[in-house]
């Protein structure tokens, strides 16, 4: 794989779509709060899921448990049908860790290391983490840096860069460490406006040139276009899924029906 | 000012400074180095999930902070005698401002690492850092830039505090004065020149801090 190349590294040419992420009876409370209840999901290799749903919904603590950010309480998680934990009791942290290995997140509000500058965010994981070796890890840092238009952020902080570049930034951080997929936690909500576009101008290619992702936001028009499916999330459940085009036109679900007018007519 | 009043003056400045330099300033250096260390660990001790940890540095810090330091400095230069146990005064010295530092600091560093946000812990593991990875490289970091200030204060009153290392015999600044003021009956003129060799560190050590910060400051927007 040339250093230039986004396209996720385990994607053969050819391979069937095969589930890549299968979540059954995913649970998760605080204290007395049941945040998740009984979650389902699949996303097979190289497509993309949208959750959107009321805020408190619980699609962002979906995306948490996938990452090993939260513990569920029950249910089963397997990736690619090699890495199975299932939540009944609590999993050996070493699966976790290959949880968190598998999969990449972008967060809300970037969270990039503001000690460190543009190039230290991206190369920390697979240099200080992965061991792989620095030299190979820069020129790879710098490509993806290249390829979201930053190479002349290489050696700026996070402070100095608009929230867009921020964004952009983290992106490349969760590409660089090769997941095989890519959580995204409203990636564009903290963003000014005007600099909306270009983040998911970025993630939709990303779609295209075939990253497993799973997309947590409350961009109707984007979820449309670039997801394959989109999973509406209220109370801690999935109450209706589907094709993103028929869904978001005509949804058959009552709460989705008011979720999305709401969203169509804020007032 | 008589010219013999001038002279005295002379006289004993290079034995102060002399006491500042051999006393004073490694006393405090050592204590606050070793106090540092003694701080951190009970810090992240006060932060465990383990409620027998976090008591334990709690009852540390509490103690610590809740007894003077003087009696501190006596329990162990003039108390543990007692029970067999004797140390020397510059080593008695070092322990009591020690521990002493390791209590005050320990509050300092605690609340440097809370203030760092949580978001900060998560990206760290996101990325795959361990526990102990990510509070070395990500949250240690952070904290230390929020810390300088308070432990600049805390660091500076040491520096002061080291005066009380005189009642234990520790030949350092103030003792310097003390002799030379019983020895001369200028007790004005040597306390004032005591109080005015401590004035000028303490300066030096406000102008450091403030290069650090400055230093520290490099990746945060103003």
């Amino acid at each position: 794989m040339s250093p230039t190349d986004l396209s996720p590294a385990d994607r053969a040419p050819g391979t069937p779509d095969a589930a890549l992420l299968t979540v059954r009876g995913l649970r998760k409370s605080f204290g007395a709060n049941r945040v998740l209840d009984s979650i389902d999901l699949t996303v097979d290799r190289g497509r993309v899921l949208a959750l959107i749903g009321p805020s408190g919904s619980g699609k962002t603590t979906i995306l948490r448990c996938l990452n090993g950010l939260e513990l569920a309480d029950g249910g089963t998680i397997d990736v690619a049908g090699e890495l199975a934990l299932d939540f009944a009791q609590a999993p050996p942290k070493k699966q976790l860790t290959a949880l968190r290995d598998r999969s990449a997140m972008v967060f809300q509000h970037y969270n990039l290391f503001p000690h460190k500058t543009v190039l230290e965010n991206v190369i920390e994981g697979p240099v200080g983490v992965q061991k792989r070796p620095r030299a190979e890890a820069v020129a790879e840092a710098l490509a993806l840096l290249g390829r979201v238009g930053l190479s002349d952020k290489k050696d700026s902080y996070p402070f100095e860069l608009s929230g867009g570049q921020q964004q952009r930034v983290g992106i490349v951080r969760a590409l660089a460490l090769k997941p095989q997929l890519l959580l995204f936690d409203e990636p564009t909500s903290a963003l000014d406006p005007e600099l909306v576009g270009d983040v998911l101008r970025l993630i939709k290619e990303l779609a295209l040139e075939g990253w497993t992702m799973v997309i947590v936001t409350h961009e109707l028009e984007f979820a449309r276009e670039v997801a394959h499916e989109v999973a509406f999330v209220d109370g801690g459940v999935i109450v209706e899924r589907g094709d993103p085009k028929e869904l978001l036109r005509n949804p058959q679900n009552e709460r989705t029906k008011q979720f999305l007018h709401r969203l169509l007519f804020p007032f | 000012m008589t010219e013999s009043t001038w002279q005295l003056l002379l006289d004993s400045l290079w034995p102060l400074l002399d006491g500042a330099i051999r006393g004073t300033i490694p006393l405090a250096l050592a204590s606050f180095a070793i106090g540092l260390v003694l701080a951190l660990g009970l810090a992240l001790m006060r932060l465990s999930k383990r409620p027998w940890l976090s008591g334990i540095a709690r009852g540390y810090i509490s103690i610590v902070r809740g007894t003077p330091l003087l009696v501190q400095l006596f329990v162990i230069f003039y108390g543990l005698p007692s029970i067999g146990v004797v140390i020397d005064p510059w080593p008695s010295a070092v322990v009591a401002f020690s521990l002493n530092v390791g209590g005050y600091a320990a509050e300092v560093i605690r609340a440097a690492i809370l203030s760092v946000p949580k978001g900060q812990w998560e990206a760290a593991y996101m990325v795959g850092m361990s526990h102990r990875r990510a509070l070395g490289r990500i949250i240690l970091p952070q904290a230390a830039r929020v810390s300088v200030p308070p432990l600049s204060n805390t660091f500076i009153s040491l520096v002061k505090d080291t005066s009380l290392a005189s009642l234990i015999l520790v030949t350092e600044l103030f003792r310097q004065a003390q002799e030379i003021a019983a020895f001369s009956q200028e007790f004005m003129l040597l306390y004032l020149e005591a109080a005015l060799v401590y004035w000028v560190i303490c300066l030096a050590l406000s102008s450091a801090q403030g290069l650090l910060e400055k230093r520290l400051d490099r990746y945060v927007a103003h």
